[in-house]
């Protein structure tokens, strides 16, 4: 599915401007990528979009990178849900990621499930579905598979590397681990690693999956299951994260779900708990399990201070990169004092660095929302990375 | 110096013009003053005036630190890398001699601890340059000796309770603390109300009663 172009004329098209084009092409076929982990792995099947158009001199790329369950399909009705892709207010003519000015390239992450090499795809050793087989991965093995589709695609430089979440993650990644090939980056809602409180939450929603018996050990592939409930569960604590105490309350306070009155019973009495059901069903049909537990793990894995004698500032030295940081003031996930750490560090190392905390209740999630403060700063840090690298106005 | 039509003194924060190519005259002197290609670090930058002038007239890598969102978000909309932070604390963080210059712009008198940030911005900086308006001027002695009122917020349309202006100091205060910290005074100017500047000798007990602000260039 990820192999064919986005459903095209649809009405949101112009809004967003050049049609999404969704391709698939196989990478390290030649040489397996060696993982962090030090297993290898190879051919790697990459699924990717792109908008826009490159420039001749190829300056004009940016990468947009992920989050946790995001996927390529950043912009546009979305092929499996056709819902609006989850950056689709952030991309458009006119809007901060602009097509008709920059080349955008999304690719969906390594261990994914949307047409990239995941634990859903068959291992060629086996003919079976890899499962728990395939080999744990990191932020580090997601960067090292988008540079391969980066080299693929003939750019030296990207001209941003963006995302938010887990998304800003791979971004300082990229900068730390391809400083000459990132001219500016702009982690969102993110952290330099993964705190305690954010493991915690991993290990009950990876704990829910393979507690529900439909998960099979991680081979319910074969046997024709799948751990929908479990799954359900995880997702459901997991959104809950997402969101903040106010605007759970703003949206839905104690209201109750279509009754006057509780039931006594274990029915969903509150709107709250019908919206996280929701949530969590309407997860399970897009999403695999044995992907959500490895991606969650290599987000565990993240942190970019221990990669460098546990200082964080040394991860930058002598970096060359334009940073944009974004927080939110509600977002308990990512704190904005995460981001002031990283800020720290470069400050430390004397990084260009530009750094705002924008005012909202929405939380984490943020991060997705068309908020016109946030739209404004991505879209002047884009602009003033452009000036300096002298790329043309669209 | 931009002055009311009153002719006071100019808010202590916030800067008039932007874009134009024309900015407050003491922010052009200070611009005058900042080495061109330079390293920059504007502390309390406001809404980044001074770096876009210097980033377009200079050559200068310019940095900022600003402690209102809405004013870090406008500089970031003119592509100023500009941090949303706290000098007070913040400063702490940057390392000996990152920047060539580092400027303090109408903010020392705001702080809570004025000789730290002195301190701090000459740790950070082969060279600072400070703007101070000066409580010494005749019309604050004036405002003292004949009204019997606290002078500095009253020029300032403010009242003394919640002025940001905690630190009030003369021309000759500071360049005593800067005798006390073994600072040198490389150069200074001082602004009369009609936003005129020349040069004076930092010791000048006329300048101290006739100029509005003074801008020092310290090393």
């Amino acid at each position: 599915m990820a192999s064919e172009a986005a459903p095209e004329g649809a009405p949101a098209k112009r809004a967003n401007g050049p049609a999404l084009t969704a391709q698939q092409v196989v990478l390290a076929a030649d040489a397996p990528l060696r993982l962090d982990s030090g297993a290898t792995l190879g051919p790697i099947t990459v699924a990717y979009t792109t908008q826009g158009r490159l420039n001749a001199d190829k300056s004009n790329a940016i990468l947009i990178c992920h989050a946790l369950t995001g996927d390529q399909f950043v912009s546009g009705p979305h092929p499996t849900t056709g819902k609006p892709g989850w950056w689709d207010t952030m991309i458009g003519p006119g809007r901060p990621l602009d097509p008709d000015r920059y080349f955008l390239i999304c690719s969906n992450i390594l261990g994914g499930c949307l047409g990239t090499t995941g634990p859903k795809d068959i291992n060629p050793a086996t003919g079976k579905p890899w499962g728990l087989d395939f080999p744990v991965i990191t932020i580090g093995d997601m960067v090292n598979v988008q540079r391969l589709l980066v080299d693929h695609l003939g750019i030296d430089q990207l001209f941003c590397v963006i995302g938010g979440s887990m998304g800003g993650m791979q971004v300082l990644d990229w900068a730390v681990r391809y400083p000459e090939r990132v001219f500016s980056a702009m982690p969102i809602a993110s952290a330099a690693r993964t705190s305690a409180q954010n493991i915690a939450h991993h290990e009950v929603g990876r704990q829910a999956v393979m507690a529900d018996p439909d998960w099979c050990g991680g081979r319910y592939l074969e046997q024709n299951k799948r751990p929908h409930r479990g799954l359900a569960v995880a997702r459901m604590g997991a959104h809950i994260t997402y969101l903040s105490e106010s605007a759970l309350t703003r949206k839905f306070g104690r209201s109750l779900q279509a009754r006057e009155q509780v039931t006594y019973g274990f029915d969903a009495d509150f709107q709250v708990e019908s919206y996280l059901r929701h949530q969590g069903i309407t997860f399970v049909d897009r999403f695999d399990a044995n992907s959500y537990l490895y991606i969650t793990r290599a987000t565990d894995y993240f942190d970019l201070a221990q990669e460098h004698g546990g200082v964080l500032a040394h991860a930058f030295r002598n970096t060359p990169v334009r940073f944009g940081v974004v927080s939110f003031t509600s977002d308990w996930m990512f704190p904005t004092l995460e981001s002031r750490d990283l800020v720290k560090a470069l400050n430390a190392v004397g990084a260009n660095v530009a750094f705002v905390e924008v005012e909202t209740d929405q939380g984490h999630d943020s991060f997705l929302m068309d908020i016109a403060d946030y739209h404004r700063i991505v879209h002047g840090f884009l602009q003033g990375a452009a000036d300096h690298r002298g790329l043309k106005k669209s | 110096m931009t002055g009311t039509s009153s002719g006071r003194p100019a808010p202590l924060v916030g800067r008039a013009e932007t874009g134009s190519g024309r900015i407050r005259v003491d922010l052009q002197l200070i611009a005058d003053l900042v080495p061109v290609g330079s390293r920059v670090l504007d502390v309390g930058c406001g809404d980044g005036a001074l770096l876009h002038y210097l980033t377009k007239h200079k050559d200068v890598d310019a940095r900022g630190i600003e402690i209102s969102r809405d004013r870090v978000a406008a500089c970031l909309n003119q592509g100023l890398s500009v941090i949303q932070g706290d000098a007070e604390m913040d400063l702490a963080d940057y390392p000996d001699d990152a920047f060539d210059c580092v400027v303090l712009s109408q903010t020392l008198q705001a702080v809570h601890d004025p000789k730290w940030m002195l301190e701090q911005l000459l740790r950070i900086g082969r060279l600072a340059v400070v703007s101070i308006t000066n409580a010494g001027y005749w019309k604050n002695r004036v405002t003292f000796m004949v009204e019997g009122r606290e002078p500095f917020a009253v020029h300032r349309d403010e009242t003394w309770y919640d002025t940001a202006y905690i630190h009030p100091c003369t021309i000759r205060d500071f360049v005593d603390l800067t005798t006390e910290m073994d600072t040198r005074i490389e150069r200074c100017f001082a602004l009369n109300p009609h936003g005129a500047y020349r040069e004076i000798n930092p010791r000048s007990h006329w300048a101290n009663l006739t100029a509005v602000q003074a801008v020092f260039l310290l090393s």
